[in-house]
């Protein structure tokens, strides 16, 4: 019985309208708002089209080169940071013990709970005058840091709020692959003479390459996505220190109100997250099984 | 490597790690329940004092300004409505998706995969320029059209690598017995499926509850969520430290009690596509 050529877009149809109406329509439509020049509140008519105008300014605009630098700092930094972290926590607690399963309940709290209260709750502990890691400092005689008044540990802070976010999801995802290493190959290697180092470095590693890599990419993802963290913890400042394309973005748009620049700011950031996803999808197809046969 | 007899002082000193992380990945949290409980005074003399007598002024604050309600109805009508219409369009593509094979599949199924990425910030300029032209700016609708299409990638694709699962001859079976479509479905496919289900609506869910910057371009004083509410506590002369932190406690509820009871599931969801098993 062949099913006729009309019945898959039953299923996909009413998925399909949302998504291009509402994500892929969105998206073409920065595009092309890029080639104009429009104010909020003003009718769409009286956009004044500029072609490459706003493009080649954005190219040329200081503030958006320093936001691309911060950016590719933020998660440069961020996601080292995080995969090193949770490589070498994975490794050094990996093997079943008892509760394991609560313990990673609570090791995705951070990611679980709202951006805003992650922000909130780090701008406090920054604070210069309540915060408590100033009265940790002032324990030990050290004076009182205004944390998120200048630019290079403003920069910190934001570093540590995601540290602390997303640090446990790549303990999680490296826990799971190293749960499914052969053990009898890590037998092998320990009969043949391996040392730790050897069949860590040598084996184990080698073995979850494959997650390793794909993890990297889903936090180095993401890392170009934060916006509502810094939103709140910072705000982009002091000066423009702490400003990520995502916030400005924002800033273009709803604070200076030039959308159109906004819009063709929206496409580069666009442009570099869309490679790195194209990059993660040759990686971790889910049609891929499928391809083979 | 587990077979092996651990010494025991490796076992708690694995412990010992183990808390110490699960401190610092809580403490955080606790801090901002703790300072919810605390009056504005006792906020600016703290520094480090645990001891405090706790008060919950700061909720009887927030919870009496009248449009706490509304904001309260509006995040949950939100939450819960983008939830299920994002579930159901999400089951029925990932069924399509994993059942057929039809001419523009590949297509689809890689431009769903890349909008699974999208950043919300590149949306926000180019959907509240669209939404003011159709007059869904300040509307819920709005808010939740746009909450389904940005959840619906990564919820088909989550349900998908579960319907693949499900033994095509189950369904075969059932349709010979005499169920319709919509039956096989509701009757087989489900119940297998109840986990991706789960995960898929956590994951939504938590998006919808907790998104920010999106609602915050969208909304007005009337279609305001929490966590649009809980920002305009931030303001030129300074934070109200008490009631923001009341706010974010309440906002942050609800994630907290699905990550106690589905944690497995999320796991599941955090895990996909990257490690088997």
């Amino acid at each position: 019985m062949r099913t006729p050529s009309w019945v898959p877009w039953v299923y996909l149809g009413p998925a399909v309208a949302v998504m291009a109406a509402a994500c892929l329509y969105p998206l073409l439509s920065a595009l092309q708002l890029g080639f104009y020049d429009w104010s909020m509140g003003t009718p769409w008519t009286a956009a004044k089209w500029v072609g490459l105008d706003a493009f080649a300014a954005a190219f040329k605009d200081a503030a958006v080169w320093r936001s691309l630098w911060t950016t590719l700092m933020f998660a440069f930094v961020c996601v080292t940071a995080e995969m090193v972290l949770g490589i070498a926590l994975a490794l050094s607690l990996e093997g079943t013990v008892r509760g394991m399963a609560f313990f990673r309940t609570l090791f995705i709290l951070p990611m679980m709970i709202a951006p805003i209260a992650v922000g909130l709750i780090w701008r406090y502990l920054f604070d210069a005058q309540f915060g408590l890691l100033n009265a940790i400092l002032g324990v030990f005689g050290a004076a009182p840091v205004g944390w998120l008044a200048q630019e290079h540990t403003a920069f910190i802070a934001i570093v540590i709020a995601d540290i602390w976010q997303w640090t446990p999801f790549v303990f999680i995802m490296m826990i799971a692959a190293l749960a499914n290493v052969d053990g009898a190959v890590l037998e092998a290697a320990r009969i043949d003479g391996a040392n730790w180092w050897q069949s860590t470095f040598r084996v184990k590693l080698p073995m979850i390459m494959h997650v390793i890599v794909i993890t990297l990419l889903m936090r180095l993802i993401d890392a170009f996505r934060v916006l509502e963290v810094i939103y709140i913890l910072t705000f982009g400042g002091p000066g423009d220190s702490t400003e990520i394309l995502s916030l400005h973005i924002y800033k273009t748009a709803f604070v200076s109100q030039r959308l159109g620049s906004a819009a063709a700011i929206s496409v580069l950031l666009l442009v570099v997250v869309a490679a790195l996803s194209w990059f993660a999808l040759r990686l971790s197809n889910p049609l891929k099984d499928e391809e083979r046969t | 490597m587990s077979t092996q007899k651990r010494h025991p002082a490796l076992v708690v000193s694995h412990y010992g790690a183990l808390i110490f992380l699960a401190i610092v990945c809580v403490a955080p949290i606790v801090l901002m329940f703790a300072t919810s409980l605390k009056l504005q005074t006792q906020i600016f003399n703290s520094g480090i004092n645990f001891i405090f007598t706790p008060t919950l002024q700061n909720y009887r604050d927030v919870l009496g300004e009248g449009s706490f309600t509304r904001y309260l109805t509006n995040s949950l009508l939100v939450g819960v409505v983008s939830t299920l219409i994002t579930l159901v369009l999400g089951c029925m593509a990932a069924y399509g998706l994993a059942r057929f094979r039809f001419k523009g599949r590949k297509t689809l199924a890689y431009t769903t995969l890349l909008l699974r990425t999208v950043p919300l910030a590149v949306l926000a300029v180019p959907v509240f320029m669209i939404w003011s032209q159709a007059g869904l700016i300040n509307s819920l609708w709005g808010l939740i059209l746009l909450y389904v299409a940005v959840n619906l990638p990564f919820a088909i694709w989550l349900l998908y690598g579960f319907i693949l699962q499900v033994p095509q001859e189950l369904e075969e079976a059932a349709a010979i017995d005499g169920c319709g479509p919509i039956q096989v479905f509701y009757k087989v496919v489900l119940p297998l499926i109840k986990p991706g289900i789960a995960a898929a609506s956590i994951f939504t869910f938590r998006i919808a509850w907790n998104e920010f910057i999106l609602a915050l371009v969208l909304t007005d004083r009337a279609t305001r969520t929490l966590p649009v509410a809980a920002s305009l506590y931030i303001t030129d002369i300074g934070v109200d430290w008490g009631k923001i932190m009341a706010l974010a406690s309440l906002i942050a509820i609800p994630p907290l009690i699905f990550t106690f009871i589905a944690a497995r599931q999320i796991i599941t969801g955090l895990t996909a596509g990257a490690v088997k098993g």
